[in-house]
C-alpha cells in the first residue's frame, strides 16, 4: 500500500466537529488502526477542529480546513487543522494543561493537553489576525 | 434524557456523543434535572456515551459546581477507555468519584 492523502474545507459549525471526526475514521481505515488508536485520532481531531469554531473564529463562522495523509509503509499519519481566525497570542501559554480563555464557555483547557497525550506529536502554529494550524503524527502499530 | 431519582439520588444516563456540538443542550437537560430534582447526589452513567472529548470536561465539572453549591456530590460510573483516559489526564478524578 502506497500513500494516501486528502483535503477537506467545510464552514466552522458545531455540527460540523461529528462530520470532522467520521472523515477522518473513514480515511484511515485503509491502515487498519485498532479501535484505540481509531479513538485517539478522532479524539485528537474533535478537539482541534472545535478550538478553531469556538477560538479561532469565535463561534461567529468560517473556513476550517482539515488535512490528511497517511504512508502506508511505515504506518504513519499527519493530520493538520487549520483556521483563518484570530490566532493564538501566546502558544506555549496555550498549550498548558488547564489554561482556557473561555472559562465563560465552561471550557477547561484540556483540549491540547489531549492531543499531545492521544497522538505522537504535536505542532502548532499560529499568528494574530491570521490563523492557526494543528500538526499532528501518529504512527500506528 | 433518562434518569431515575432514588431517594436524594439523581442518576442521569448519558448516550451518544458529548462533544462541543451536544454539550450545550445536554448541559441544560442536566441543570433542569439538577434543580427540579433537588438531588443531594448526582450520578452520570456513561455506559452508552460512545464518544466524549474535552467538552464533556467542562460538562462535567460544571455540574460538579452546581452540586457543591448545593452541598451535594457528582460521580459517575461505566466511562469507556477513551473517556476514562480523558478523565485521568484532566484529573477530574481528584473531585469526581468514580463508581
Ligand atoms: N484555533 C485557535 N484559535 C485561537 N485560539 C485558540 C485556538 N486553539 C486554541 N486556542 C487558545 O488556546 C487555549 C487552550 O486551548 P485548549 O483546547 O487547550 O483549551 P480550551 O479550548 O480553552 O478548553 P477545552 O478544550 O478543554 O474545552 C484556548 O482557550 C484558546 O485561548
Ligand atoms: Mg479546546
Amino acid at each position: 500500500m502506497n500513500g494516501n492523502k486528502m483535503d477537506l474545507r467545510f464552514s466552522a459549525l458545531p455540527e460540523n466537529e461529528a462530520f470532522a471526526r467520521l472523515a477522518v475514521s473513514a480515511f484511515v481505515l485503509p491502515l487498519n488502526p485498532n479501535l484505540e488508536e481509531m479513538e485517539d485520532v478522532k479524539t485528537a481531531v474533535s478537539e482541534a477542529v472545535t478550538n478553531a469554531i469556538i477560538h479561532g473564529y469565535q463561534g461567529k463562522g468560517g473556513e476550517v480546513r482539515l488535512q490528511a495523509q497517511y504512508d502506508g509503509e511505515s504506518k504513519s499519519l499527519c493530520v493538520e487543522i487549520s483556521d483563518e481566525g484570530v490566532g493564538i497570542a501566546d502558544i506555549q501559554k496555550a498549550r498548558e494543561p488547564l489554561f482556557t480563555s473561555r472559562p465563560d464557555l465552561e471550557r477547561s483547557g484540556m483540549g491540547f493537553a489531549v492531543m499531545e497525550s492521544f497522538m505522537d506529536q504535536l505542532e502548532v502554529q499560529s499568528a494574530l489576525g491570521k490563523g492557526t494550524k494543528v500538526r499532528m503524527t501518529k504512527r500506528f502499530t | 434524557m433518562r434518569h431515575t431519582l432514588r431517594g436524594q439520588t439523581l442518576t442521569v444516563y448519558l448516550s451518544g456523543e458529548l462533544d462541543h456540538h451536544s454539550a450545550s443542550q445536554i448541559r441544560q437537560e442536566l441543570d433542569a434535572l439538577i434543580r427540579d430534582s433537588r438531588a443531594r447526589r448526582l450520578v452520570l452513567d456513561l455506559s452508552s456515551l460512545t464518544f466524549m472529548d474535552s467538552s464533556g470536561i467542562g460538562v462535567i465539572l460544571g455540574r460538579y459546581n452546581q452540586m457543591a453549591r448545593r452541598g451535594g456530590s457528582l460521580a459517575v460510573r461505566k466511562p469507556s477507555s477513551q473517556i476514562n483516559r480523558i478523565f485521568d489526564l484532566s484529573g477530574v478524578y481528584q473531585i469526581v468519584e468514580r463508581l
